[in-house]
């Protein structure tokens, strides 16, 4: 059992009196490749905010490698910490250079000396290549040198997990490929990753399994190439049928 | 040669247009520069109305003559471009320069030409014009209040001091500019309130002061022979030691009782005035409102009821009520909620006053930066495991601050312009030490000067304040 680093059972989330997360079960195994997908509003990406409780879920339990995420905030900044999250909106901070966005968190949350943290950032910096940017500021950058700026930013606190929330929906499609890479690159790597994307070639390349959202409630989750091949609910189908 | 058509200037014929554009508008500008300096009226022998309108009709034809686009001069075309586009703004510039040329010799006389500043009384004052003599004279209170004359150089002294290491941050070499802010911040306040209230206050509590610096300079002193290792423990107990062997074991009682050494003389703040004290006043006021205002910003947006609800009522309350009336609770009301033998100064009071009403204003100011933050901001720092205060203190202040450096500037401008009200609780800095001047006997008649002379020190203040809280806006401006 030890294998299975994120356990959700039972999870119920409500915003107000809309139910966004209908009885929730999904357990991710270490190291496996999750392609979240399903029309928006769906609840895909609230769904994968509840992982580092960005939201905070009503029902049911929600552990993450061997932590229960309550109300103990202790708890939580240790939970986050190991699970690195990337935006759509990249939400760099726009105030430091790309050098210091990524060694921010490491040098204050985990304490690490200046010159290892800086030394980490540019590796990972060297990894999405964007090595040569390190000294500028967000603002100067395109957007997809941002979002893969974001990607190193989360590597450096060394998750055991990466949450991606739509990473290439607000970019242009020039763009989309470089970050995309970037994460295949990761996944390849060996990571730990939860993808929500309508990127189903990068599904197809990288996913263990994929799983479609529809109306708050898991619909379907099956083996990538079965996934694709023959999916079984109406719903599913509909949704490849548009999206092929 | 092209036929000239004085309706429609165009490039044919320029030179033409332009000579007669000029010199109508000179000769327009002639007329009232006479008639306003010299008040001779040129142009009376015409009737009444046409005479009076002359000078703006001459400019108005002249300025439409002059208008030809692309004309190739550089000159001309910034004027054709800045004002003179059309008809209804070469009016309005017209008037303007007219306006400007007829005000200039009554305020020219009566600041320079017929004022007087020789003398030292006041029959020197015979002319039409400002009696600066006046502000000569009573100089010396305006800037000190009612201090005693011999014993200005403290401040002057500590002024100056405070004015020097204020500006340490410029000579800062780059090993020590990240303990700048914590300098500037916690150490400098910390100095300058000792320097006021030792220095400035004086009485025989001015020996601790003195005790306090002789023990921070052997400490240093002493400072460079210990290891490093223990320096942290070293600098806290050295100093503290030493202080105390010197007030209780060595010198206080001795010095007091042989005279040996004459403690400076106290002056009690009731004293302290003019320009000196609406320093006094603004400074700390300023150095205390803004972490209140911070945390008070904070609080409104916590998840705590408890801090929330407080938070909000302090808000509220000090913006719901007038300054005047906060500054008499202070100095009629506060003291009787305090026991007998409990004492806090007059001045502190006020300063604690204007401290916190101006608190809720930045507050308010504050959060408006805070808002205006996207929410992608606080979920990105907590998704990096940033609990509330590591966001706030690396991610969401600098930014929002940085937003709202106009507000901050706009409530601490208000703060300077508000502290003559300090006038109500007996406490006269510059407008209040005006006041006291103009109702002297002997220097009756002389508002105009003073209220004249104290505007121009608030302006010269005020505008180095904006103009440094726009230098620190461009400083700090990144693109989003």
């Amino acid at each position: 059992m030890s294998d299975k680093i994120i356990q959700i059972t039972e999870m119920n989330k409500w915003f107000g009196d809309f139910q966004v997360l209908k009885n929730i079960n999904l357990e991710v195994e270490k190291n496996k490749k999750i392609v979240v997908c399903g029309p928006s509003g769906s609840g895909k990406s609230t769904l994968i905010r509840c992982i580092n409780r960005l939201e905070e879920h009503q029902q049911g339990s929600i552990i993450v490698d061997g932590n229960e995420l309550t109300e103990d905030t202790k708890d939580i900044e240790k939970i986050r910490a190991e699970v690195g999250m990337v935006f759509q909106q990249f939400n760099l901070f726009p105030h430091l250079s790309i050098l210091d966005n990524c060694t921010l968190a490491p040098i204050w949350v985990k304490k690490m000396p200046k010159k290892e943290a800086e030394d980490l950032a540019l590796q990972h910096l060297e990894k999405v290549q964007i090595a040569d940017q390190a000294n500028k500021y967000p603002g100067q950058l395109s957007g997809g040198q941002q979002q893969r700026c974001a990607i190193a930013r989360a590597l450096c606190m060394e998750p055991k997990i990466m949450l991606f929330d739509e990473p290439t929906s607000a970019l242009d499609p020039e763009m989309i490929k470089e970050v995309l890479d970037a994460m295949v690159n990761l996944a390849k790597a060996g990571m730990t990753m939860i993808v929500v994307t309508h990127e189903m070639g990068f599904a197809k390349e990288v996913a263990d399994e994929v799983i479609f959202m529809d109306e708050g409630m898991i619909v379907e989750r099956a083996e990538t190439k079965e996934f694709f091949a023959n999916p079984k609910s109406d719903r599913t189908k509909l949704f490849l049928s548009q999206i092929l | 040669m092209n036929k000239l058509n004085f309706l429609q200037p165009d490039k044919n014929n320029f030179y033409t247009y332009l000579y007669t554009g000029v010199i109508l508008v000179a000769l327009s500008i002639f007329i009232v520069f006479l008639n306003s300096f010299f008040n001779k009226d040129i142009v009376s022998f015409l009737p009444g109305p046409i005479s009076f309108f002359l000078p703006l009709i001459l400019g108005f034809i002249g300025l439409h003559l002059i208008r030809i686009d692309y004309s190739g001069l550089r000159f001309l075309d910034s004027i054709n471009k800045n004002i003179n586009t059309n008809n209804f703004n070469a009016f309005l510039s017209l008037l303007i320069v007219f306006v400007v040329i007829k005000s200039l010799p009554p305020l020219l006389s009566w600041f320079i030409i017929d004022a007087n500043i020789a003398g030292d009384s006041k029959d020197v004052c015979t002319g039409s014009g400002a009696c600066w003599t006046y502000i000569k004279i009573w100089f010396n209170r305006f800037m000190y209040g009612m201090y005693p004359n011999p014993e200005q150089w403290r401040i002057n002294l500590s002024f100056i001091a405070l004015a020097f290491l204020g500006c340490v941050g410029f000579f800062a070499t780059e090993k020590f500019k990240k303990y700048l802010t914590l300098y500037y911040v916690v150490v400098y306040p910390i100095i300058a309130f000792f320097f006021i209230f030792f220095f400035i206050s004086g009485g025989p509590i001015f020996f601790d002061f003195s005790y306090g610096i002789i023990a921070a300079v052997i400490s240093i002193i002493l400072g460079f022979f210990i290891p490093s290792k223990f320096k942290m423990y070293y600098f806290i107990i050295v100093p503290i030691t030493l202080y105390i062997l010197l007030k209780y074991v060595f010198f206080y009682e001795e010095l007091i009782e042989l005279g040996k050494l004459e403690a400076l003389e106290w002056v009690e703040t009731g004293a302290w005035g003019g320009l000196s004290l609406t320093f006094i006043v603004s400074f700390f006021c300023l150095i205390f409102c803004f972490p209140i205002g911070l945390f008070l910003s904070l609080g409104r947006r916590s998840d705590f009821p408890i801090i929330k609800y407080i938070s909000i009522g302090m808000i509220e309350f000090w913006r719901g009520v007038p300054l005047i009336t906060v500054l008499f609770m202070s100095s009629v009301m506060f003291p009787m909620f305090l026991p007998e033998d409990m004492f806090i100064d007059k001045l502190v009071r006020v300063i604690i006053a204007i401290s916190l009403f101006e608190a809720a204003y930045v507050a308010e100011v504050i959060r408006g930066g805070l808002q205006a933050l996207p929410r992608g901001q606080y979920d990105a720092a907590k998704s990096l495991g940033m609990g509330y205060w590591k966001m706030h203190i690396l991610v969401i202040l600098p930014q929002a601050l940085k937003l709202v450096i106009p507000g901050i500037a706009n409530t601490f401008l208000a703060l300077v312009k508000d502290t003559p009200l300090i006038f109500v609780v007996g406490l006269l800095e510059i407008v209040g030490m005006l006041n006291l001047a103009k109702t002297n006997p002997e220097w009756l008649g002389f508002a105009m000067e003073g209220y004249v002379f104290a505007s121009v020190l608030f302006f010269i203040i005020c505008y180095a304040m904006s103009k440094y809280s726009y230098n620190l806006e461009q400083k700090y401006k990144t693109e989003r």
